[in-house]
């Protein structure tokens, strides 16, 4: 079982990582201590692999630093659920490779136990299955390719137009 | 059919009209990489993409502003790296230690133009809308594929639409205009939008410079002001970009110039806006000047205005960081810096500075600061109890004289 880590509005990417923290090209072993390292130090060293970030409006507004979601995909974090996303922040977890979906799930508790069915976008959790808004399907290619990167190498293209 | 600014330079950059909800690839035309991220961008195009060389070395700029002059053996040795990778490129626009902050030279350097779409690895990459520009900010990964292949995809923003009406009154500046939209639009108001400015046409390229920059506090994909009026009379502007009045704008949001008093976005969100006039006395210990937002010349100067003849407060810190050499060298051929140094103003190296709290002016956990950057989240600028408030260029002169976070207007 995955555990929900509720966040409120307004994450900024410094609250993630602060900038102080990742300067220049610090190794994955590091970073991997960072996420939340201030604003909720229990999370890196007792997150789990799978574990879902349910979190208030404009998930990840300020920086364009791809270490914020980079540490949060290292960790393992399997979704992160917004009613909204800062966009730089959605662009750079998309390109990662890690889900975002679209919902307001705030009353769900913290620390509450739930299990995430990607491919049928169903969060299930001890009040029942919740059916997440499905992205379009060349995001969710991307998801499935890995990444841009590999989205990318594969298809020789950016996904879109040619792909809707 | 009639196109907003945004849809209009990504019209031209996909080869085909297009408007806002399209998911589309586009050339990118300009592309930048700043010292801070630059080293993962290189990572990626050369373990990840297999790059070798970059697309098109004239249409990157390499900018070394955010940690320069460098802090520690690990900074020095990175961007001793980035200098030699770009030399090995063949990437002429290579803006060193001490020429300044990315947005700010771009724009100098006429690198930055109407009309075209940069996409740059700051989020403060918005502020190339000053020159009517599509400007916006990405992550190492966009950046390394934009370097690699010239390209990137896009879902065309809608756009909102601003519309100042008046005339700003003594003592109130473009700086508070940013933060107005940033109190009425809220952190989120613009997310995945652009934005319009209309009704500036009177103000300086720097004036716009302050608003565009500050389109991505409120979410903004782009921040757009239209390249009409006296600044921009001798830029070259295309003839497809204008300004379509039945374009489809998602909302409207005026301002009145006229009734605007000096704002303050208190600790810790950029949206915590309120007049000046209803924060109380809050003393402070720091006031930094500078930033992509509030650091070019005419920001010094303003601030010279008021601090001319006068002496910082004994417990105020005065830090001064120009935002290139060019703003620098009007602040000395003027007799603008020496003001500041004399009312006791310390001066740090054109660059980005304490803005992301990594050197030249890091806050201790009981400061108080009043900055002219664009952030003021918990811990940005160094400790996270440190308190940072936003303010003009003025209200930072006058906070400085007073010791507390006061009104340039009851000052001068």
């Amino acid at each position: 079982m995955s555990r929900i880590w509720r966040f409120g509005d307004d994450v900024n990417t410094d609250q993630i990582v602060p900038g102080r923290y990742a300067p220049y090209m610090t190794s994955e072993a590091e970073l991997r201590k960072y996420p939340f390292i201030e604003a909720r130090p229990d999370f890196a060293p007792t997150v789990q692999a799978g574990d879902i970030i349910v979190a208030g409006r404009n998930f990840g507004c300020g920086s364009s630093r791809e270490y914020a979601p980079q540490a949060l995909k290292l960790v393992g974090v399997g979704a992160i659920i917004a009613p909204s996303f800062a966009r730089i922040f959605y662009r750079n977890a998309l390109n990662l490779g890690i889900p975002l979906f679209e919902a307001d799930l705030q009353w769900l508790e913290d620390g509450a136990e739930a299990q995430l069915d990607l491919d049928g976008g169903i969060l299930h959790t001890a009040r029942g299955p919740i059916a997440l808004p499905q992205p379009p399907a060349w995001m969710q290619q991307v998801w499935q390719a890995g990444g841009i990167v590999p989205y990318f190498r594969q298809h020789g293209r950016f996904p879109g137009e040619a792909a809707q | 059919m009639a196109q907003t600014l945004a849809e209009q330079i990504l019209s031209q950059a996909a080869g085909r009209p297009v408007q806002a909800g399209e998911v589309v690839t586009v050339r990118v035309d300009l592309a930048m990489v700043h010292d801070s991220i630059a080293p993962s961008v290189i990572r990626i195009l050369h373990e990840q993409l297999g790059a070798e060389r970059v697309w098109n070395p004239d249409r990157i700029a390499v900018a070394i502003d955010h940690v320069a002059p460098a802090a520690n053996l690990q900074t020095a040795e990175s961007q001793n790296k980035l200098r030699a990778w770009a030399r090995e490129q063949g990437i002429r626009n290579l803006f060193d230690v001490g020429r300044g902050i990315a947005h700010q030279v771009l724009i100098e350097e006429r690198l930055a133009r109407p009309g075209l779409l940069i996409v740059g690895s700051d989020s403060h990459s918005t502020a190339y809308g000053a020159v009517g520009a599509f400007g916006t900010g990405m992550g190492a990964t966009d950046i390394a594929l934009a370097l690699a292949t010239g390209q990137t995809w896009l879902r065309v923003p809608e756009t909102i639409h601003v519309q100042a009406r008046g005339r700003l009154g003594a003592g109130v500046t473009a700086k508070d205009v940013a933060l107005k939209i940033a109190r009425e639009l809220r952190a989120d108001g613009a997310t995945y939008q652009a934005i319009e400015y209309h009704g500036f046409d009177s103000f300086s390229v720097g004036e716009r410079t302050t608003l565009a920059t500050m389109a991505i506090e409120v979410g903004g994909k782009a921040g757009i002001v239209p390249p009409t009026g006296a600044a921009l009379a001798d830029d070259y502007v295309p003839s497809w970009l204008t300004v379509e009045a039945d374009a489809t704008y998602s909302r409207t949001l005026a301002i009145d110039l006229d009734d605007l008093d000096p704002q303050i976005a208190a600790p810790h969100h950029v949206d915590n806006v309120t007049d000046l006039r209803n924060l109380g006395r809050i003393p402070v210990d720091v006031v930094y000047l500078g930033t992509c937002t509030n650091g070019r010349h005419e920001d010094m100067a303003a601030a010279a205005r008021i601090l001319r003849g006068r002496r910082i407060h004994p417990s105020v810190r005065m830090m001064v960081v120009p935002a290139s050499s060019e703003a620098l060298q009007l602040a000395v051929a003027d007799g603008t810096l020496s003001t500041l140094l004399a009312a006791g103003a310390t001066l740090g190296t054109p660059g980005c500075g304490a803005c992301i709290g990594r050197h030249m002016g890091v806050l201790g956990p009981t400061d108080v600061c009043l900055f002219t950057g664009n952030r003021n989240f918990r811990g940005r600028m160094g400790h996270p109890d440190a308190q940072i408030y936003l303010g003009s260029p003025e209200v930072a002169a006058a906070t400085a004289v007073a010791g507390y976070i006061a009104d340039p207007r009851e000052i001068a």
